[in-house]
Parts: structure tokens; C-alpha cells; sequence
């Protein structure tokens, strides 16, 4: 068992969308929050296989598509200061701020490094003592372990050449903001299966008990999505609603205690502030009292003032409440060379997903 | 181009890098011999066919698993030239070195030249060596250009795929990039990961004496096979569908690619090549490729169409299909 080829059989996704055909009686929209699950969607052609009233529609799990534009132009302004290195994964260079990019900055010469690790921010930070080494701390749930451990790490080491710009995102927060909202039907949840590796179930149980909605945590893996849509069907037509896992493998009910514990060492939760949702309670992490030194937006510094593309739909795309298609911009004067909103950019974002893909 | 400064996505070998030869290079320097834009040109005149071409390398790091970029300068003009059916005979080797550049990595990378060239059965007859600046050029950069001899009746080219014709693939893709990145980035994976840079005219030489009708060669080097395989229906205005079970990808580049969320068929290969050629001669020629080391694990992965022109169109493992575009911007890994 390798864990890939298993999950890509050919037979097994017949006999699974047979099963499919056969439970569902009535038309329903789904949401795959995670952005992972888009691609791996559009990557297999599972759209194109699923009778024609199960329909699919994305949500606002795209780390990078869903840091709003005033951060990206405080991460420019910061790298346009001498004395500052920029530390970040790779999907933030391209995303476009209110006038420029990360991207665009390095071609002018600034010292903007990608990383694969959040520790990595940690060595770049000794090696250059005399400089602030500011590490962009994007992601959601999966990625802020490892963003406190940074922290933990730089305490430990009395590293006080290392800030952050904290815009890290917590899921289920988002998903009560969309069922309120009330803008979209939304009849089931594709739950990320990384993010409930580390919250496991009890975060999402609202959406049963509030919202009545059946919610399935779903691997990423073509036969997941099948089995994790079957999963959710059933429990449609048998007029139930809870949280389940389809991702036995690797998601536990109660989550992941000890990566958990290390958000909440450094952190609390916090309002946050999403492109396309606006601010949303606890939907964040703020600094914890003891760690606030290591936060960037203490420093004094400019920032342009931020504004968007007047006819970007990305906001309303992330909320699944328009599709890349209904975009007067896209391909037409945004696509993945020149992006003009956050969508267009990730590998993960569902304008380039259906760029590349549809 | 809407950008005004040089990008590294402008490198990548994707749609930037198109963009950039066709906007600034084609305008001033178009002619005939550079205008199929194949991997290397076809000079013909009255003493016969000679092939020329030229490549930079800047690779980093300068050594990764399973080659050297002193390896990777000799394998990659003698697979531009093979690519066209030329047999390469002259190589050039040029190198740009950092001031402070180690002697004896540089004898290394001699040495490990020397080794390659003699096994391509290539000479190295002419060079060049500069040094620049500490800090004006990273560690060491090398270009090669070579020349090669077309024989009569061969006539491979991007602009010749038809309806109908075979489209294969010589082996496992993605070994080259995974190895090099993941050596870059001190990832730290187990596992066979290995660059598959090799020099590919002796497979290309059996394949023509198989069938001399192949129609078109393509080592799918930056942008991966999937750009390649774009390349070919813009320059044969024909489409393709490609059954993604057919094409071969090692356990352990698809489990890293699933880690970081990258694609393997974007990634660059060093030592692999596409053959079209007509349908009738697929199986000769697939038989042929087995039989050769380098391409032991080599398959018919699809074929091309007059319908959906400049359009690769992908049947996907599971039975659904999509369309496989070139490679846009640079592949960056996801965030979780």
C-alpha cells in the first residue's frame, strides 16, 4: 500500500459512481471548501463523471486567495525597507497587491526568499543577524502548527530578528459566515481533510446541529471525493445530518491534541479579516501577551493605501456565489501571467483552476 | 507584455518564455532556418543537411543525484541535436565562473564532461572561459553549442504531426526536476529519486534505423511533457488526447509531487523524448525503444486529432477528461 495508486483505480470509481447514480434521487449543490479538493476535481475530470444534478462548487479554501489585499501591500511595503528579509512560500510571490507584487519586487532587487518550511524562516534569520528576517505566516489550520513552533523555536533561541505578519485563517468560522450569509444554497460540505487532521470533527459541528447540513471530511485522492460525495449523498436522502470522515486514514474525531496545543501556546483566536467574507469573529489568531514583540504590524510604516480591481469577482467567487466563468476579467484581462485578483494566482485558486483545467 | 522587467517565470520554458521569443526575439531575427523553432536548426545546402543549436545551463545546485551540470551541458545539446535526427559530432563549451569558484570542483566537473562526451561519442572542439566578479554570476554557468549531420530522408520537426499518428513517451517523467529541487531545497525524501539526464542519440539513431518516417522528436525538458506536448499541436495546428494511465511516473516522484502540489507532467526531464510518428509504424517502433536501456519502460501514450486544434486533451486515470494546457507562470508549491 502506497497510499496513491490505491486511491486512482479505474474500476473502483466506476463501481463508485454507479453506487452514486443510484442513492441520488434529488438535485444538490455541494461545496468543496478546500482548494486541494478543487484541483484534484478538475485534475481527474470528476465534474464530468457525476450525474448532471450533483453540482459542485468551490469555496474560500485558498490560503493565498483569501489574505486580503491590505496585507499583501504591508508584505510589499516591508520589503521595500533596507534592513528587512522577506520569508515566504512560494505561492504568495505572484499575488498581486493594490500596485505591485512580491514577484515584482524581487526583479527590482529586494531581498525576498521562498521557503518550503516555516522553520527555514528561523535559519534565515540567523544567517542574516544585522537584517529583520519577516516571515509571511499564511494558511489555515494545517500551517499555523508549524507557524508556532517557529514562534516557540525563536523564543527559545532569543532570535530577536524574527517578526511575523500574521494572517492565518480558521476554517469553521468561515463556513458558519457562508450559512449565514444565506447568498448561496449549499446542501452538503467537502471538508478539508489536512485542516480536520489537525481540529478534527467537533469544530464542524454546527453545521449539523445549527444548520441541519450534512458535512463528510474528505481525502484529496479521486476516489476520496467520490466516496466522500457518496458519503454525503446518503446522508441526504436519508434526510440525516452530521459530520463524518471519509478520510479514516489520517483524520482522527478528536483532531490532532498536540499540534493543537502549540497554537494555542502562542496564540488566541481572533477576528480576521477575509477577501470576499469581510471580517469575521474568531476567524483568526492573534498574538498571545508574551509573543506580541514578534508581531510586524507593531512596526511604523507606510503602507499604500489598498484598492481592488472595481470589477474583480474573486469576493464573490470565493463565497461560491459566482463561478471564474461569470468574470468579465477572466482570461480576457486576467490570467496566470498577469493576474489581477488572488484567484488567478494560486495553484489552489478557482480562477486558475478553471484556467488551467476547464 | 504587460511586465517590463525580466521575471524568473520568463525562464520557466512556459507560456512567459513563448511570450518572450515571440514578442522580442522572432520580430528581429526571424528567417527560415529559425522559424520552425525545433530544438535546433536545419541548415541545408549543397554538401547536405547539418543541424546546429546552443543551450545555457544554470542549474543550482551545480551537483545533484544522478548528474553534474557539466553533464547536463553535454546530454542537453546532444538531445537538441538528436531531437531533429541529426547524429551530433562538435561540441562548444563555454563557461562563465564566480571568482572564489573551487578548482576542484572545477576539475570535477571536467572530468565528469569528459566522461559524458566521450560516452555520446561527441568531441569538444572549440571553448571558451570567462570570470566574472565575485557575486556577478552564481558559482558557475556553462553554454554549449554543437553540430550535428542530418542523413538523407530523415525529416523530424514539430510541424509534421497528422491526424491519426502515435504519440510516445520513452519513459518515467518528472526524475530530473524532483531530483534537483529536492536536493535544492534539502528535502529530505527517501527513495530512488535520481536525475535522468542522459544523452539520447543512440536511441534516437536505433529508433530512425526501425522506422525513418517518425515524424517529430521532442525532449520535454523545462515546462515538462505537457508544454512539449502543447508545443507540438500549435506547430502542427492539430490536437491530441493522451490517456494519463499510460504515462509512467515513479512511486516517489508522485508521492513528493502530492506532498507539495505539483504536477509531474509540468516537470522538467533531461534524459526522455517523444516520438509522433504514423500509426502503422507505433508498435515497430515502441518494440525498438524497449529493447534500448534508456527506454525500457517506454509507452504509446495517446495520439493526435484533426478535432480540438492546439489542444492536448488529457483522459484522466479515473475516466474523466480535461485539458492539459502548457505550463503558466512557475510551478510553486501549495501552502497546506
Amino acid at each position: 500500500m502506497k497510499f496513491v495508486d490505491e486511491f486512482r483505480n479505474k474500476g473502483i470509481a466506476e463501481r463508485m459512481i454507479q453506487k452514486i447514480q443510484k442513492t441520488s434521487t434529488r438535485p444538490i449543490q455541494l461545496m468543496e471548501v478546500c482548494g486541494t479538493h478543487t484541483v484534484s476535481i478538475f485534475r481527474y475530470g470528476i465534474r464530468g463523471i457525476l450525474p448532471n444534478h450533483i453540482k459542485l462548487i468551490s469555496g474560500p479554501g485558498c490560503p493565498v486567495c483569501v489574505t486580503p489585499n491590505q496585507d499583501i501591500d504591508l508584505a510589499i511595503a516591508l520589503s521595500r525597507q533596507k534592513d528587512v528579509v522577506i520569508v515566504t512560500f512560494g505561492d504568495m510571490m505572484r499575488v498581486p497587491g493594490s500596485t505591485s507584487s512580491l514577484q515584482k519586487e524581487r526583479a527590482e532587487g529586494r531581498d525576498i526568499r521562498i521557503i518550503y518550511s516555516s522553520l527555514e524562516a528561523l535559519k534565515i534569520a540567523k544567517e542574516h543577524p544585522g537584517k529583520k528576517a519577516v516571515f509571511l505566516a499564511i494558511g489555515f489550520e494545517t500551517t499555523s502548527p508549524t507557524i508556532a513552533v517557529a514562534l516557540l523555536r525563536a523564543k527559545e533561541e532569543k532570535l530577536h530578528n524574527l517578526f511575523f505578519l500574521n494572517s492565518q485563517k480558521r476554517v469553521p468560522p468561515a463556513l458558519a459566515a457562508l450559512l449565514q450569509l444565506k447568498q448561496v444554497k449549499i446542501d452538503g460540505f467537502i471538508l478539508p481533510g489536512h485542516v480536520s487532521t489537525i481540529i478534527g470533527t467537533n469544530p464542524y459541528q454546527f453545521i449539523a446541529k445549527e444548520f441541519g447540513k450534512p458535512a463528510v471530511i474528505t481525502g484529496f485522492e479521486p476516489l476520496d471525493i467520490l466516496q466522500g460525495i457518496w458519503m454525503l449523498i446518503k446522508q441526504i436522502e436519508e434526510d440525516r445530518a452530521s459530520i463524518e470522515i471519509q478520510y479514516r486514514r489520517v483524520v482522527r474525531e478528536n483532531g490532532n491534541p498536540i499540534a493543537i496545543n502549540k497554537i494555542y501556546e502562542v496564540f488566541e483566536k481572533g477576528e480576521s479579516e477575509w477577501r470576499g467574507l469581510g471580517r469575521i469573529p474568531d476567524s483568526g489568531y492573534r498574538f498571545k501577551e508574551s509573543y506580541k514583540e514578534m508581531d510586524v504590524r507593531n512596526f511604523d510604516i507606510e503602507v499604500e493605501p489598498s484598492k481592488e480591481h472595481s470589477e474583480c469577482l474573486c469576493g464573490e467567487v470565493l463565497q461560491g456565489i459566482k463561478s471564474p466563468l461569470e468574470c468579465r476579467l477572466f482570461k480576457v484581462a486576467c490570467h496566470p501571467e498577469n493576474p489581477v485578483g488572488p484567484c488567478m494566482v494560486s495553484i489552489e485558486g478557482t480562477c486558475h483552476t478553471y484556467f488551467k483545467y476547464q | 507584455m504587460s511586465e517590463d522587467k525580466i521575471l524568473l517565470a520568463h525562464g520557466s520554458g512556459g507560456k512567459l518564455s513563448h511570450d518572450l521569443i515571440k514578442q522580442i526575439f522572432l520580430p528581429q531575427f526571424n528567417n527560415p532556418f529559425l522559424e520552425p523553432l525545433d530544438d535546433s536548426a536545419k541548415i541545408i545546402n549543397r554538401h547536405g543537411s547539418i543541424a546546429f543549436t546552443t543551450d545555457s545551463y544554470v542549474v543550482n545546485p551545480l551537483f545533484f543525484p544522478g548528474g553534474d551540470i557539466g553533464k547536463l551541458a553535454i546530454c542537453g545539446t546532444v538531445n537538441d541535436l538528436s531531437m531533429i535526427g541529426a547524429t551530433p559530432f562538435y561540441l562548444s563549451l563555454s563557461l562563465i565562473v564566480e571568482e572564489g569558484f573551487s578548482i576542484n570542483l572545477l576539475k570535477q566537473l571536467v572530468s565528469s564532461i569528459h566522461e559524458i562526451a566521450e560516452q555520446a561519442g561527441v568531441k569538444i572542439v572549440t571553448g571558451d572561459t570567462k570570470v566574472v566578479e565575485h557575486g556577478a554570476a552564481d558559482q558557475l554557468f556553462i553554454n554549449t553549442a554543437g553540430i550535428g549531420w542530418i542523413r538523407p530522408g530523415i525529416n523530424l520537426s514539430g510541424i509534421n504531426a497528422r491526424p491519426g499518428d502515435k504519440i510516445l513517451l520513452s519513459g518515467y517523467i518528472g526524475d530530473h526536476e524532483m531530483a534537483v529541487l529536492s536536493q535544492r531545497e534539502g528535502f529530505k525524501f527517501q527513495g530512488d529519486l535520481k536525475s535522468d539526464c542522459a544523452p539520447l542519440n543512440d536511441l534516437v539513431e536505433k529508433m530512425l534505423n526501425a522506422c525513418s518516417f517518425i515524424r517529430c522528436m521532442r525532449d520535454p525538458t523545462r515546462g515538462g511533457l505537457a508544454t512539449t506536448l502543447n508545443e507540438i499541436t500549435r506547430m502542427s495546428n492539430v490536437g491530441m488526447v493522451i490517456e494519463e494511465e499510460k504515462i509512467p511516473v515513479r512511486e516517489s516522484v508522485k508521492g513528493i509531487c502530492e506532498l507539495l502540489g505539483l504536477d509531474p507532467l509540468y516537470l522538467a526531464n533531461e534524459g526522455k523524448l517523444i516520438a509522433i510518428s504514423p500509426p502503422d509504424d507505433a508498435d515497430q517502433i515502441l518494440e525498438v525503444m524497449k529493447s534500448h536501456p534508456l527506454a525500457t519502460s517506454a509507452e504509446i501514450i495517446g495520439r493526435v486529432t484533426e478535432e480540438n486544434p492546439k489542444r492536448v486533451i488529457l483522459h484522466t486515470l479515473i475516466g474523466g477528461h480535461r485539458i492539459l494546457d502548457m505550463l503558466t507562470g512557475g510551478q510553486y508549491p501549495r501552502i497546506c
